[in-house]
């Protein structure tokens, strides 16, 4: 660019201007990298209590290592540009270079823009696909499973609470949520009424509970300890109030948790409707879950008939 | 414009007047006071027929609650509303094979109450609608961050809490898809292309009733008991909600009609009124942003109609369309819903890159950086816009194998989003920057939406999506992309171009006191939760974790200083453009716009004679560049133009251009 005035800003050539911006950028830049890396990277949500809650910290972590330094490429652009080519106010009106265009500039922003958006989504993929998911509901039948022996819970959500049902000891339901550690999880989450979510949020888990629809998430444990669980998609009135807490515990607390429980809710369990994974039908006359009154002469039970449980 | 009856105002004026300005008698002046008392008739008798012909459908056994009424009497409200104001007549006429009723060019207050042809009317009208809109939804935002300031104290009881939270949400983005096409699009465009009118003026004046007309029905709702379901209307919590819903239901369809009209109306302009020499590259950029939001307003409304429509049916005769148990499924309306749902998005954001690269060069003083490529950018984001819908359903377990490829579309939105900060950076380099009142808010544009948009390649990274779908940290990236990015916008929008829209000058002082306000407490209020959504707070809750009640009560508190940051605008608006109006000079920021370019008042066709436009209005700095548009040899003052003048100094003229 011709340098029109002999005045300050504009004696400076573009090289200068560009090495002063990068001169302040990339100290800040490496700073930014290494306190991301080394000193906030552990306290990133949501934790280290499962591997899907340590993949998402570090996902977060990688994410915020590449936005803000563009943050602050951008931010200090802008100041630079106030700092220095600001017109002083009541100075005469004078216009600035005609520049409209700048081949090279362009193509190198289309360039590493392009190069940044498919970066991130190869490594969003490789980290969706290699942990099984991530921790988020794949749908009824999903096809990045982990390696090895799993152990099923359902996550059964209504409006307002989940309760959550052992198919693999008994078929026990119960509204305390207990997992061992060091073992893989598949929750099988399903509502009985409305659309529900199922988060839990120290592992780094979540999906959403579709009426008469499994939605399977998987996790594996790393952490005793207790995590929080919260409906995260509106559900009506009570929504704010749906959470409670889950445990992971050792193994063999597990184990005797699951005995114990197991004997104490036999009179319960034998009337519960037959374990599916296809959804979950307490009861096929309306009673529970319908949105049409069961004595509505006009409702779909009366014209079409009563639901049937599906296992 | 009044629609009148009288014979003689059909031909060459009414007897006694200034030719070609319609008198017609009092009595048939169709007006709001018309159309409130057309849209009551229209409820009422729609509430009567709907118990008349279904008084068995009762949402509850025997609680009297009859869906098919309130549905009928909303609708019939709405349509009430549009006949009373006049709106309907001239179609009725023609298909009752009458003469139609000429609307008449007309002077005065009353226009604005009125059915008026006139987009430079219509914009105005738009720009007091849209404003109501924003500060009804504000108090209602004002009011649930009130709730949230402590966990465990509460204000309001958790239905009226969702109510609120509801009301909030479906106003705000009802207001926010007009916010800037409606007032901005509808009163520039046709200046900057060099044209009379808008393609199809009764069409345009018919979006913005239409669009007032959802306002009160989505109004409506807490009188119905509300509705739980936010804005995003899941269902099948849609179909249990109670009466309020169908005012979410049949507003968002009376809104989403007024949407395609209008979005359909800016793209036909668009392409069919520019001014001879108006190339599409020298088309201004916020013309550009105008023709890709109206693109999108009108192909991807009908689908969320399509949807509304179906909900109408599963809560009026039980059609069960989103009831799994039924047959139907839950899937469907998100699928419907966020199909409309993304795309929206953008038509939230592509207006506010329209009115910054316009503000940019006027505040530079130099050319448009890389003019192509941002044009290039926002056709391309309406583009990609339909292709990015599944994101918003990552964990939802809908088509859980095609995650990778919504990933992929949502991110590669990026890349035309990030060329207005390619246009915008580009411009500032070596530029003569002032800092006048709207280029503050151009800058405060950059800087929000920058937050905004890297937040959202967090959210659209399926693993980070897990934990942060669904919470606080959702809700602030949406607020820092609309409000951020849309409201900043368009309130620079106003200081730049009210001169040039009333004829008056904004206070610089106040305005520079509500920039400040609003721009330091929208980071106050936004920036603090994007720590709750990562600390675990889900959206649309009243109960949260202690520990988390220190971030939130700092969102809440600045929330409140944010909301007085639009009294000030207000003060400022009320005074400086009607209590002691400062008569603005013609081209206040020197710009080279073609819209700057008439006398101040704007005559009333714009333009005596069509320009011939002889370049793009960027070229700043550019001394043998040439003027913007050959005006022909008259001056385009009404008097030397040769057009009648009424007795307020109102230009008139017979019939339509």
């Amino acid at each position: 660019m011709a340098r029109r005035q002999s005045s300050s800003p504009d004696a400076v050539s573009n090289k200068t201007h560009t090495a002063r911006l990068m001169g302040m950028w990339v100290p800040l830049m490496v700073v930014t990298e290494l306190v991301f890396w080394f000193v906030l990277q552990p306290h990133i949500p949501p934790g280290r209590q499962s591997d899907s809650a340590q993949g998402q910290q570090f996902d977060i972590t990688v994410l915020s290592m590449i936005a803000t330094p563009v943050f602050e490429l951008v931010i200090m652009y802008f100041i630079y540009s106030l700092l220095v080519w600001r017109h002083p106010k009541g100075a005469p009106l004078v216009d600035g270079p005609p520049i409209r265009s700048n081949m090279k500039i362009q193509t190198a922003w289309m360039v590493i823009t392009s190069a940044m958006v498919f970066g991130a989504f190869v490594f969003g993929t490789y980290e969706l696909v290699v942990p099984a998911g991530a921790g988020g509901g794949e749908g009824p039948n999903p096809i990045w499973k982990p390696s090895g022996k799993v152990l099923p819970v359902q996550v059964i959500a209504q409006q307002w609470r989940f309760t959550y049902r052992y198919p693999t000891l008994g078929g026990f339901e119960t509204s305390q949520l207990v997992i061992p550690n060091h073992t893989e999880i598949a929750f099988h989450v399903t509502s009985l009424d409305v659309v529900h979510n199922f988060w839990a949020y120290q592992l780094g888990v979540k999906a959403d509970a579709n009426p008469q629809s499994d939605n399977v998430a998987y996790t594996h444990t790393n952490q005793v300890g207790r995590f929080t669980v919260r409906c995260a998609e509106l559900c009506g009135i009570w929504h704010g109030a749906m959470y409670n807490y889950g445990h992971v515990v050792p193994r063999a607390q597990f184990s005797s948790w699951a005995t114990s429980t197991k004997a104490r809710l036999a009179s319960n369990t034998k009337n519960l409707p037959p374990f599916s994974y296809a959804g979950y039908v307490p009861s096929a006359n309306g009673a529970a879950g319908s949105f049409y009154s069961p004595q509505d002469k006009f409702g779909p039970l009366e014209t079409y008939g009563a639901a049937t449980p599906t296992s | 414009m009044a629609i009148s009856a009288t014979a003689a105002s059909a031909g060459l004026g009414s007897p006694g007047g200034v030719p070609g300005v319609s008198s017609p008698s009092k009595g048939t002046r169709l007006n709001i006071g018309t159309g409130f008392l057309g849209a009551v008739i229209g409820y009422l008798v729609g509430h009567w027929l709907g118990n008349f012909i279904a008084s068995g459908y009762q949402a509850v056994q025997g609680s009297g609650a009859n869906n098919v009424a309130i549905v009928l009497a909303l609708a019939l409200g709405a349509l009430g509303w549009l006949t009373g104001m006049g709106v309907l007549s001239y179609p009725i006429a023609k298909l009752l094979g009458h003469d139609a009723p000429e609307e008449r060019p007309e002077a005065g207050w009353g226009r604005y109450l009125r059915f008026t042809l006139d987009h430079k009317v219509v914009g105005v009208q738009y720009m007091v609608g849209v404003l109501l809109f924003f500060f009804t939804g504000g108090l209602f935002a004002m009011a649930l961050r009130t709730e949230l300031l402590s966990p465990t104290v509460h204000l309001f009881d958790p239905n009226r809490y969702i109510e609120i939270v509801s009301e909030h949400g479906t106003i705000m983005m009802m207001m926010a898809t007009s916010l800037v096409l409606g007032p901005l699009g509808n009163f520039l465009v046709p200046l900057m292309i060099g044209s009379r009118r808008m393609a199809l003026p009764r069409v345009e004046a018919t979006s913005f009733w239409i669009f007032i007309s959802g306002l009160m029905v989505i109004l409506t709702a807490p009188a119905l008991g509300g509705f739980q379901t936010g804005w995003t209307g899941y269902a099948p919590l849609q179909t249990q909600s109670n009466l309020g819903m169908d005012s979410y239901l049949v507003g968002f369809v009376v809104i989403g009609t007024g949407m395609i009209l209008g979005g359909f109306n800016m793209v036909v302009t668009i392409i069919n009124y520019r001014a001879p020499g108006m190339r599409w590259s020298r088309l201004p950029i916020f013309a550009w942003s105008m023709l890709a939001t109206g693109s999108i307003l009108a192909t991807a409304t009908p689908v969320l109609a399509v949807g509304l429509y179906m909900g109408l049916l599963d809560r009026t005769v039980r059609t069960a369309n989103f009831v799994n148990s039924h047959g139907g499924n839950a899937f469907l309306w998100e699928n419907l819903f966020w199909f409309f749902g993304h795309p929206e998005v953008y038509i939230m954001a592509l207006p506010g890159f329209g009115i910054a690269a316009e503000l940019l060069p006027v505040f530079t003083r130099k050319p448009l950086f890389a003019y192509r490529v941002g044009a290039a950018g926002m056709i391309g984001v309406a583009l990609l816009s339909y292709f990015v819908w599944q994101h918003h359903l990552f964990q939802s377990g809908i088509n859980p194998d095609m995650r990778p490829l919504f990933m992929l579309t949502t991110e590669l939105i990026s890349i035309p989003t990030g060329f207005i900060y390619l246009v915008g950076m580009g411009t500032l380099w070596r530029a003569r920057i002032r800092l006048e009142l709207p280029m503050l808010f151009v800058l405060a544009l950059y800087f929000n939406f920058l937050i905004g948009g890297l937040t959202g390649v967090f959210l659209s990274d399926v693993p980070v999506n897990v934990t942060v779908h669904g919470s606080f940290f959702v809700l602030a990236h949406f607020h820092y992309t609309i409000m951020g990015g849309l409201v900043f916008a368009f309130f620079g929008g106003l200081y730049y171009w009210l001169p040039r829209i009333t004829g008056s000058m904004m206070n610089e002082t106040l305005g520079k006191i509500h920039f400040w306000m609003m721009f330091i407490f929208f980071n106050f209020t936004f920036f603090p939760l994007f720590i709750v959504g990562l600390l675990g707070m889900p959206r649309r809750v009243f109960e949260y974790a202690p520990r988390l009640q220190t971030l939130n009560d700092i969102a809440t508190i600045s929330s409140y200083l944010l909301g007085f940051s639009f009294v000030i605008f207000t003060i400022n608006f009320v005074w400086s453009q009607f209590i002691s109006p400062k008569p603005a000079p013609p081209n206040p920021w020197q710009s080279r716009g073609l819209e700057w370019m008439m006398p101040n008042p704007l005559p009333f066709h714009n333009f005596s004679r069509i320009p011939v436009i002889l370049s793009d209005p960027y070229r700043y700095g550019e001394p043998d560049a040439l003027p913007v548009a050959d005006f022909g040899s008259e001056e385009l003052r009404p008097e030397t133009a040769g057009m009648a003048v009424d007795a307020a100094g109102q230009p008139i003229e017979k019939g339509d251009a």
